[in-house]
């Protein structure tokens, strides 16, 4: 089982990250090694998943779609009804449960779409932590209404405007503030990225959703399926959904990333098709970069897909050909928005959009006799304005 | 003797601390960069620090990380960097060392980086997102290089931790003095006594403080516990803040302020 005991998945992973952090990290392992094994700590947990966050969530067999994927017969992973609207509250439950274990008072997160830092600040109002989220300037004027939730909630957001101002800057500045406050403060990662245990520790909780994933779809068709597909920023939804079937070699695990403009460097965040290995934000893995070991710019439509990096055992999955990495455009992921609405009623995440676009790519390989799982890993309302923004024409 | 320890030795009679001052490398140009390192040797200073920009610098307060950035507006690369060295190395006998994040030496590719640095006359290289455990690969190939890997102790480093880095560590030690990033800040870190007797329990190599100090009075009172100062972002805000043509002159004025308030004869 991977990673090892350094934190690598085959070349990938680690802990780069300045020494001030080593010895948090080292205590963090421990403690959450230690917690793995308690019984009472995952029934806490079990307990919250199931009244606070409302698990398991549906597997929804969506036929209309289907006739648009081969009349495959596609189920979505209903990630979206969960409490806080994404897959994200799987994570910042475990993590800020483990913080409290630990003796900290004060939670810190990156944000990117917001939807993290919504969960981060939902967890942190639970459990009675003060909570402090990094936010780019650029997604805390796309996300406006989840800047405002996290208000609601008792957060403080702090607007990043170094950098791009987007998901990677306010990863830097919550790693910054972090150095300064380790002793009483849980930094809670919200992607499997980052430096060990992050990535085992945030696959891990959110392994939940390819659990419940398999018993269902087993229920439902007695088999495993065919294709699982997922979008990928940094790879929490989609991570959360594979680990199960990684060993199931029969199971074709699908990353769709963001192909945002267009393929040149700056456009896009499709780092497993278009990156080059690389250390950010604490770990080696695929990064988007140019010759020089500087990090690129990048664009996806959706905030909480715009991001440089990946999360190491995603890079792992994709050298070792376990994982197939597709993209999806701006302009396929809103086609493939607008159409999850009108077909099914259900209005995606712009994020999740990207998924059913992938699928919605591969449908001349599908047909009635294969079985699709979408993990349908949030919902849209934080998406509306800035979607109908686009399809009025103001912007893009 | 390497340039390192030659810029920590002290002459008998004297206690003199080594002052090391760090600039960003292409931050205006790199031909201001080039004077700015003749100038700074000229006030005394023992070791210089030359960071290498790079896009995401993780343990930077705001001033380094605007220079960092002005530094990349102006197109400088790692190869730029070498270069100068190479051209500095005809003027100067101070020690230079480069400050840089792992990725832009790990573009460059570890093996030709520091066969390079060597070559043009870095005399060691600091890489704050390099830690102990993943550290060992470069310093296996950096020591019979000749290339000095100076790692950082921090406040929160365990004995144990502090043993292991000792071990691994060649030139000095890099002390960092407070929880947090590069920046100035008021005060005088409680356990620094503690930190840095710590660290000379597992190496006889010098001891420089760094993070934090920024005026020559805070560097007297930090001299007192080590052997080297290191003074970056008050001089890096200097450069940014000055008339082109005189920020050579006043980066020189503030080293020799800083160099004498570190020095007893």
């Amino acid at each position: 089982m991977l990673p090892d005991a350094n934190g690598y998945y085959g070349a990938y992973g680690g802990r780069f990250v300045p020494e001030t952090l080593m010895p948090a990290l080292a205590e963090l392992t421990a403690a959450y090694e230690a917690v793995k094994a308690d019984a009472r700590f995952q029934e806490e947990l079990a307990a919250l998943l199931k009244d606070y966050v409302g698990r398991p969530s549906p597997l929804y067999r969506a036929r209309n779609f289907a006739r648009h994927c081969g009349n495959a017969r596609v189920y979505l992973k209903r990630e979206d009804l969960n409490h806080t609207g994404a897959h994200k509250i799987n994570n910042t439950l475990g993590q800020a449960l483990l913080a409290v274990r630990m003796g900290k008072s004060r939670v810190i997160a990156e944000t990117g779409a917001g939807q993290h830092g919504v969960a981060t600040a939902t967890a942190a109002a639970l459990f009675g932590l003060s909570c402090t989220v990094y936010m780019g300037e650029e997604d805390v004027a796309r996300q406006e209404l989840n800047v405002f939730r996290m208000h609601i909630l008792g957060a403080e957001v702090i607007p990043v405007g170094s950098g791009s101002r987007t998901l990677k800057d306010a990863m830097n500045e919550a790693i910054r503030n972090w150095v300064a406050t380790v002793d009483d403060t849980f930094y809670i990662i919200g992607s499997v990225a980052g430096p060990h245990p992050y990535p085992m520790m945030v696959r891990d909780f959110q392994a939940v959703i390819g659990e419940e994933t398999r018993v269902q779809v087993l229920e439902a068709e007695g088999r495993l399926p065919d294709y699982v597909f997922a979008c990928v920023g940094g790879g929490s939804n989609a991570m959360g959904m594979f680990k199960t079937f990684i060993p199931e070699k029969d199971v074709k695990l699908v990353a769709v990333e963001a192909g945002g403009r267009g393929l040149d460097m700056g456009e896009h965040a499709a780092t497993l098709n278009f990156g080059r290995p690389g250390v950010l934000h604490g770990s080696h893995s695929y990064v988007l970069q140019d010759e020089h070991g500087q990090v690129a710019p990048v664009h996806s439509v959706s905030a909480g897909l715009d991001y440089p990096g990946v999360g190491p055992e995603l890079a792992h999955l994709r050298d070792s050909g376990r994982l197939t990495s597709t993209l999806a455009t701006d302009r396929e992921a809103l086609e493939a928005f607008q159409l999850v609405c009108r077909t099914e009623g259900i209005i995606p995440a712009l994020e999740s959009a990207h998924a059913f676009a992938g699928a919605l790519k591969l449908a001349d390989r599908l047909n009635p006799a294969r079985v699709v799982v979408i993990n349908l890993s949030g919902r849209g309302d934080k998406d509306v304005e800035s979607v109908s923004k686009i399809l009025r024409g103001v912007i893009a | 003797m390497s340039r390192i320890a030659a810029a920590f030795a002290e002459p008998s009679g004297e206690h003199r601390k080594t002052l090391i001052p760090f600039i960003s490398a292409g931050d205006p140009s790199l031909k201001a960069t080039e004077r700015f390192v003749l100038e700074l040797a000229e006030a005394g200073a023992g070791v210089i620090e030359l960071g290498v920009p790079f896009s995401d610098p993780v343990a930077d307060g705001p001033t380094i990380q605007r220079s960092t950035l002005r530094a990349l507006a102006a197109g400088t690369t790692l190869a730029d960097i070498l270069a100068l060295v190479a051209r500095l190395r005809k003027k100067t006998e101070a020690a230079l060392v480069l400050m840089s994040y792992y990725n832009p030496i790990l573009q460059y590719g570890t093996d030709r980086f520091i066969l390079d640095a060597v070559s043009v006359g870095v005399d060691g290289v600091i890489i704050p997102d390099l830690p102990l455990e993943e550290a060992r690969v470069f310093v296996d190939r950096a020591r019979p290089a000749g290339l000095d890997f100076i790692p950082l102790v921090a406040p929160t480093s365990t004995p144990e931790r502090i043993r292991q880095i000792c071990s691994i560590a060649a030139g000095f030690v890099y002390c960092v003095t407070v929880k947090g990033v590069t920046g100035s800040r008021q005060g005088l870190p409680a356990d620094l006594d503690r930190l840095v007797g710590e660290i000379r329990k597992h190496t006889g190599l010098p001891v420089a403080l760094g993070f934090g100090i920024s005026t020559a009075a805070q560097a007297r009172k930090f001299a007192h516990f080590c052997d080297g100062v290191i003074v970056g972002s008050a001089i890096v805000e200097l450069i940014a803040s000055a008339p082109p043509d005189e920020a050579s002159a006043l980066i020189g004025d503030f080293a020799r302020e800083l160099y004498e308030s570190i020095s007893t004869k």
